[in-house]
């Protein structure tokens, strides 16, 4: 029997109750769980760097380029998951060249390329151009080399040129906040236009998506500066890590309250899908919903930050807490987008029955391949992290 | 100011207060205009065709979900089905038991004696070809379209199997098929009933439960069981405007 089928063969006999006979074939994999995870990384890592620029947070100076770094390197990655999940991977491109304009999926490519396009890749240009043009000066050989092609032969570093870099720089992040509401809220949108899907179709959606993505994407900013620091042996610039914290507990309160509304709306208005929906909340999610999405991912970090807000630890116990928690939020959403899309398919639509979804260890849609998509992007920072080093800028002019 | 002017301020006036009521009033009607043309469909000068089940006489022997998979070449592995039925049996406690072993192709066996049954029934599903269907309205590269005879169907050339359209079915009649690798659904068999053929399921229904035709035909038989049976649609709350009606359609079924 062919693979695929002794797989269903399998999970027939873990249905319970009654489901339609075409959904034994569960459609959205973990890779689609990846699809919206690494795109609010993106989006959240983004907004914390717009903090920093638009809204003038200047104690948050010293994370801005590893935040449009680290939202870079996902960004790269984030349309991999999706393509590969493809039954024709190979016809991804229809959806550029011909797009339905009635599908909520249809203008995921264009808004993904505007924001690669317009907005991340500008922007780390407009910051860098500077010390392209100087690093491509000073430094020997190929790596030189490839410093000159970057600057696209825009050499011009007077005042005047570097004044206008600033200017649009800022008219790009500026662009870029709403950019950055639209990609992630757009991918929130995809689920929660679903009217098929009680789970997925809620208004609130689109919301709950942003501000989860700013809580990952601060969290992993969070996370990547402390790293870099610890790998470089420098003392962390704990003023700018406090603050960071201090955003990243914001947007977990912002964040729990939206989804405990989502869910208090869900009960208080006990609509038809209610009692299955809560059959699978207290069934098949149990776990990975209260003990990791809002348990250990949202409530566990939140008593950590506030309790830090109140009470000052000492330097070494903040920075351990301010990696657990990292580390712990970093779950905790990666559990939220798996209980919306594994979730979401989990009972019939029927509303009379359950399926069940077993994760291969290998396999295009298996836990490896997951593991390598996540991986790749923390390889492409390494990698951004050495050809365009934030510490090695050269100190801005004085005007 | 001459009396000309006044005259011609006044005519202004009039027209655009005229102008201004009229766009008023028609923006007013506009929504009722909807309400009270609701009946015209789409494809008004052709065929527009639906399907009529009649729950009454369906004896659940799975002859059409057989006869489906021969005639359209779909998979025999148990899991993907373009029409299926469900066996409904409800319990004297009010239990609702659903099953739909192997889609019914291999018949029914009755689980529970027959003291504690109060009721059990068959239920055909298949793709309900919704003149507002939401697999159309999601499908990324327009591959899923609404044929001019209000059929819809799946371009396989052009599928490239994201699988959205899966999931925005309220119906679970799609499946993306495991050797074309498409998304794949009932096509009312399109390539026999345009050369005046009926679907293969109505050819072989031994009861005559499933009435195909011409919505737009006043004389066609589907148009005289809508007629005669006070038919219903399943999850009317979808807003799909399916087309496939059901007579004898009780609030148990999903």
């Amino acid at each position: 029997m062919e693979p695929h089928f002794q797989h269903l063969h399998e999970m027939l006999s873990k249905v319970d109750g009654f489901i339609y006979p075409n959904e034994i074939d569960l459609n959205w994999s973990v890779l689609i769980v990846l699809y919206p995870y690494i795109t609010g990384l993106v989006a959240g890592a983004f907004i914390l760097a717009s903090l920093e620029r638009v809204f003038k947070v200047r104690v948050l100076r010293p994370t801005y380029t590893i935040a449009l770094l680290t939202a870079m390197s996902f960004l790269l990655v984030a349309t991999m998951p999706l393509v590969s999940h493809l039954a024709q991977p190979q016809r991804f491109y229809e959806i550029m060249i011909t797009p339905h304009f009635t599908s909520a999926m249809a203008i995921f490519g264009f808004v993904y390329m505007w924001y690669l396009m317009v907005v991340l890749l500008l922007e780390i240009w407009f910051d860098y151009r500077r010390d392209l043009v100087l690093w491509s000066q000073e430094t020997p050989g190929f790596k030189g080399w490839i410093y000159k092609v970057l600057t696209l032969g825009v050499k011009d570093i007077s005042p005047k040129s570097l004044k206008w870099d600033e200017k649009l720089g800022y008219a790009v992040t500026v662009i870029g906040i709403p950019s950055a509401f639209l990609l992630h809220g757009y991918v929130g949108f995809i689920f929660g236009s679903v009217k098929a899907n009680p789970w997925w179709s809620t208004v609130l959606m689109p919301v709950i998506f942003i501000f989860s993505a700013m809580v990952s994407g601060i969290a992993l900013v969070m996370l990547v500066f402390m790293a870099v620091n610890y790998i470089r042996k420098k003392k962390i610039n704990m003023l700018c890590l406090d603050t960071i914290a201090k955003y990243l507990l914001v947007a977990l309160i912002l964040d729990f309250a939206l989804e405990g509304l989502d869910q208090v709306h869900r009960i208080y208005e006990s609509e038809e899908s209610f009692q299955i929906l809560d059959l699978l909340v207290k069934g098949k999610l149990t776990y990975t919903l209260f003990l990791f999405q809002w348990g250990l991912g949202m409530l566990v970090p939140i008593i950590i930050l506030g309790y830090l807000q109140i009470f000052r630890s000492g330097e070494k116990i903040r920075k351990i807490l301010y990696a657990a928690t990292g580390i712990l939020v970093l779950v905790g959403i990666f559990f939220m987008r798996w209980n919306v899309v594994i979730g979401g398919q989990l009972f019939s639509k029927s509303f009379a029955g359950f399926t069940a979804f077993k994760l291969n260890l290998i396999g295009s849609e298996g836990l490896l391949m997951a593991a390598v998509w996540l991986i790749v992007p923390l390889l492409i920072l390494a990698f951004l992290l050495w050809l365009l080093p934030p510490w090695k800028k050269h100190p801005e002019p004085a005007d | 100011m001459g009396k000309h002017e006044i005259k011609n301020r006044r005519r202004f006036l009039k027209d655009a207060a005229l102008i201004a009521g009229g766009l008023f009033v028609s923006g007013g009607t506009g929504p009722f205009g909807q309400i009270l043309f609701a009946t015209e469909r789409k494809g008004t000068k052709g065929p527009w065709y639906g399907m009529g089940i009649d729950l009454e006489k369906c004896i659940g022997c799975g002859n059409c979900a057989s006869a489906c998979k021969a005639e359209n070449g779909v998979s025999r592995e148990p899991y993907y089905f373009r029409t299926w039925v469900e066996q409904y049996t409800i319990l004297n406690d009010g239990t609702v038991k659903i099953s739909s072993p192997n889609g019914g192709i291999d018949g029914f066996v009755q689980d529970f004696p027959e003291s504690d049954i109060f009721k059990s029934f068959f239920v055909p599903k298949m793709c309900n070809h919704c003149e507002n269907s939401p697999c159309v309205q999601v499908c990324p590269v327009g591959a899923t379209f609404d044929s001019p005879e209000g059929v819809v169907l799946v371009d396989e050339h052009y599928c490239i199997g994201c699988r959205y359209c899966v999931q925005a079915c309220p119906y679970g009649c799609r499946y993306i098929d495991p050797d074309r690798k498409v998304a794949d659904k009932c096509t009312l068999c399109y390539h026999r009933i345009m050369n005046g053929m009926l679907p293969a399921c109505v050819e072989v229904c031994p009861k005559g439960a499933k009435i195909f035709g011409d919505l737009n035909d006043p004389g066609s038989e589907l148009v005289k069981f809508k007629r005669e049976h006070s038919w219903q649609v399943l999850k009317p709350h979808m807003n799909t405007d399916s087309k496939v009606y059901y007579n004898g359609l009780r609030a148990e079924v999903r």
